[in-house]
Formats: structure tokens, C-alpha cells, sequence
């Protein structure tokens, strides 16, 4: 069989393709309820996997994390200064 | 047309040419015996003879990272480097050939530290040997002329990197007649680099290089980089004899640009080596009528086929080179041995001349005389 010639360029946002959310053991649950929308969740996240949306119930921003790619790292977790963020077993 | 030959440094000679040649960006870092090349560069900038562009970088790990964005964005790109700097490199050298990146770069070949040594040998780039780059080896100041031609078609042509092997010192501090071409002539040979559509960065056009390869895919670009280095030995023949028309080289009917033998038709013992200690072997053996020498010109991808085909009639093969693997035996030997596995051939492997030590006509003598001999396979010759 002849090897195929693989492109070494991609398109790019093909990384989207890698979901890496089954890498997680835990996920990170939020109290929006305790949540003051500081947005510092969003702004440590390494995956970018946390964004900022304005949800019909409240008038501030509010973090919604995407699972599809959240490794369950913690770190929004342990930077929320008003402990709105929640680590809980995931497998 | 000027045809007229100049008494010039090897270096000097290398810079010229790179000049005409017109890469677009040069970065380097200066390390012994690489520097006059690259300050000459530098030099024809400031003086404002070239018009590339001449980054300065804090390490060899940085030039060679430049250089390999600069590639990456799809233009001409050039550095050079000696001993410590290649391997400060080693990892942005894999990376190079990886992403299939057209650069060529300059060795002044150096011995490697410990114990310090600014002097020749080979020790440097053997330890890149496999990481996927074409290796070029010159003879002489001309050589090495042609041969930098010659690698920016080749990188350009089959988009893997090309390195040319200089001898420090012999070769970049030296100074012989040597034409260099100009940026005309180079042309009609060279045409400028347009890089493939979608194969570099283009914010218009964007596309990512150098992204993760899963177990699924890394194999086969480590197989087609392979393949195509191994096909490329019949590119480098044809571009070769192309580079010799298009600039009227004198080449011998017995040099194919891969390899090239010079002595008596049917020799009993044959000498083979790399780069410049060629000119003291052709010295030595100029009246034998027993003994040929064949210079290999490319080491990777190696041309086994064609040097089995010229050593398969001699009773006695001694390979002769300026590196070791330690625990092991010279790297060239090796590659040898491997492909001559099956023939009757008493090889042996000498290894001369490490950390400068200078390879006379007596040692080259001495070698003569001991290949038939039965004793041990390898040896270090260093003293007469």
C-alpha cells in the first residue's frame, strides 16, 4: 500500500476538532447565585474554555464554561476569589 | 559577463555568493570558524550592497528559530554555524526538516566541546545526521561555490532543508582562485522562490505550521520525509548536471554531484572520505596505479547504491573520516558497512584529523599500506 502524503499545514481552528474534555476527572460547577461576574475564571482559563455571557436572569456577565474542552485543571476553581466555582468528580 | 577568477577567503567566497544568491532574511550568531561569513553579510548590509534582511540574535537557538519563521512565511532564508551553535540548534534543526522548511544553512565544521577545541572535524554535524536535512560536503572553495547554488534549487525544489559542510579553517580561512557567479547567471539557474500555495503563513490566507500530529498521522510524515530523501539522489544527479552546464563546470565524467572517483580504473584498494582532506589524498595517490579515491559529496541521503557500485571491484576499502561515534566507529563507516554487508570487501574506517589535528601525505601513506593488513577495523591515525 502506498503511504499517503500528509499536508503539514492545517486550516486553521482545526484544533476544535481535538476535543479534549474526557482528558477531565473533575469538572468545575458555578453557583451563579454566589458568582459576582469578575470574569477572572475566564481570564486564567489555559483552554479558553470559559466565556462571559449575559444570561436572560441576571445583569451581569456571567462564566459558562464549555465542556466539549474543559481538562478539569481547577484553576478558575481556585482563582475564584468569592469560592463560586466548585470541583466535583467527573467520571 | 565577468569570468574573471578572484584570490578570495573561503568565507568571503561563501558570503558572495549567498549574496548574489538574495535570500531574504539572514540571521546568524557568530561562533568560530563560521564568523567571517556571516560578518561579511553583515557587512554588505550595512555597506548597502544587499538588501535582505539581517536579524541579530542572542543565541544560535534564536537564529535558527528566526530563520525558521522567516522560511516559514515563505521566502529565501540562510544562516550558518559551527560546533557549539549546531547544537545549541539541534532542537530548531529537527524542526526545520520537520516542517519541510527550504532553508539552507552553512557548517563550518568544528570539533565539539569537552575538552574545548575551536579546530576542524566533523563531530558537529554528525550529530544532526538524521535529522533529515540533505548533507553536502565540500572539497574546495569552488565546491562549496556551487554547492550553496546547488541547495537553495534542491531545498526550493523538494522542500527539505540543505546544509553545506565546509571544513573550518582549511576551508573558511584559507584563501584559492575561485569564480563567483553573479546574481544574473545564479538566476537563469535559481529563479526566485515562490513558495506553494497554502504551504507557509499568510494572514491572508491563514494556515497553521508545525501543529500536533496524533499517532495516526506522525509516522507517515516521518515516512514521507524519508521517501522523499531517499528519491531525491535522482533529482540531485539530474540538478547537478544542470548547475554544471548552466555555469560551465569542468566536472569530471566520474563525478555525478553525489559522488566522485578519481584514480586508476581497476584499483586494488579504495579510499573514500568527506570534505577537504580529498585534496591531501589526491596529492598522495596522484602516481599510484593501485590505489582511487572517491569523494562523497552528499552523505544523507546516501547514495549506497552508487558507492557500492564504485568500491564492489576492490579487494580493499578504507574509509577515512574526521568523526567517531563513540562505542561505535566512524559514522560514515557505519553507513558503509551496513550497505556492503553482503560483498567480499576488507573495509577498515581511519579516523584522522579530529579537533584539527592536521592529515598528511605520510599519515594518508600509512593508511595505504595498512588497509591490506589483517589487524583491527578500526583505528585512530594520528601520529607518524
Amino acid at each position: 500500500m502506498k503511504t499517503p502524503k500528509i499536508k503539514l499545514t492545517v486550516k486553521a481552528t482545526s484544533s476544535l476538532n481535538n476535543k479534549t474534555g474526557f482528558w477531565r476527572t473533575q469538572k468545575p460547577v458555578t453557583d451563579n447565585n454566589i458568582c459576582i461576574g469578575c470574569s477572572i475564571c475566564a481570564k486564567v482559563c489555559p483552554d479558553a474554555c470559559i466565556e462571559m455571557i449575559l444570561l436572560s436572569d441576571n445583569s451581569k456577565l456571567k462564566p459558562v464554561t464549555n465542556y466539549d474542552y474543559c481538562k478539569g485543571c481547577a484553576l478558575c476553581a481556585e482563582e475564584c476569589p468569592v469560592k463560586a466555582i466548585k470541583m466535583v468528580n467527573d467520571y | 559577463m565577468d569570468k574573471q577568477k578572484q584570490i578570495l577567503e573561503g568565507s568571503h567566497a561563501i558570503a558572495l555568493t549567498i549574496k548574489n544568491i538574495g535570500p531574504a532574511v539572514v540571521s546568524a550568531y557568530p561562533i568560530t570558524p563560521q564568523t567571517h561569513i556571516v560578518e561579511d553579510l553583515a557587512k554588505m548590509k550595512a555597506n548597502g550592497e544587499a538588501d535582505f534582511e539581517y536579524v541579530r540574535a542572542e543565541s544560535e537557538f534564536a537564529a535558527a528559530s528566526i530563520v525558521l519563521g522567516a522560511s516559514a512565511t515563505g521566502v529565501r532564508t540562510y544562516s550558518a554555524t559551527s560546533s557549539q551553535g549546531l547544537l545549541l540548534m539541534n532542537e530548531v534543526v529537527y524542526n526545520i526538516a520537520g516542517m519541510r522548511l527550504p532553508l539552507v544553512m552553512t557548517c563550518a565544521n568544528r570539533a565539539i566541546s569537552a575538552p574545548i577545541n575551536i579546530w576542524n572535524d566533523h563531530s558537529d554535524v554528525m550529530s544532526i545526521r538524521d535529522a533529515g536535512w540533505i548533507q553536502l560536503f565540500a572539497a574546495d572553495h569552488q565546491e562549496a561555490v556551487y554547492q550553496h547554488i546547488l541547495a537553495y534549487k534542491l531545498a526550493e525544489t523538494l522542500k527539505i532543508p540543505v546544509m553545506v559542510n565546509v571544513d573550518g579553517f582549511i576551508l573558511t580561512h584559507s584563501y584559492e582562485p575561485v569564480l563567483i557567479p553573479n546574481a544574473t547567471e545564479i538566476k537563469k539557474y535559481l529563479p526566485p522562490y515562490k513558495p506553494e500555495d497554502e504551504s507557509y503563513l499568510d494572514p491572508e490566507k491563514p494556515v497553521t505550521l508545525g501543529a500536533f500530529f496524533a499517532p495516526q498521522h506522525y509516522m507517515e510524515t516521518r515516512e514521507n520525509l524519508h521517501d522523499d530523501l531517499i528519491a531525491s539522489l535522482t533529482l540531485i544527479k539530474k540538478e547537478y548536471k544542470k548547475l554544471t552546464r548552466a555555469f560551465s563546470i569542468q566536472a569530471n565524467r566520474t563525478d555525478n554531484g553525489l559522488i566522485e572517483y578519481y584514480g586508476p580504473k581497476k584499483p586494488e584498494t579504495i579510499l573514500i572520505t568527506l570534505g577537504s582532506v580529498t585534496g591531501t589524498i589526491r596529492e598522495t595517490i596522484k602516481n599510484n596505479k593501485k590505489v582511487g579515491l572517491l569523494q562523497i559529496k552528499v552523505y544523507r541521503p546516501f547514495p549506497a547504491a552508487e558507492i557500492i557500485k564504485s568500491i564492489k571491484a576492490a579487494k580493499n576499502v578504507a574509509v577515512i573520516e574526521k568523526a567517531i561515534s563513540l562505542g561505535g566507529s566512524g559514522p560514515l563507516y557505519a553507513d558503509i558497512a551496513a550497505s556492503a554487508a553482503n560483498k567480499k570487501i576488507n573495509l577498515k574506517n581511519y579516523i584522522v584529523g579530529l579537533g584539527g589535528r592536521d592529515v598528511t601525505v605520510k599519515m594518508i601513506t600509512q593508511i595505504i599500506k595498512d588497509v591490506p593488513k589483517k589487524n583491527a577495523y578500526l583505528k585512530f591515525i594520528g601520529q607518524i
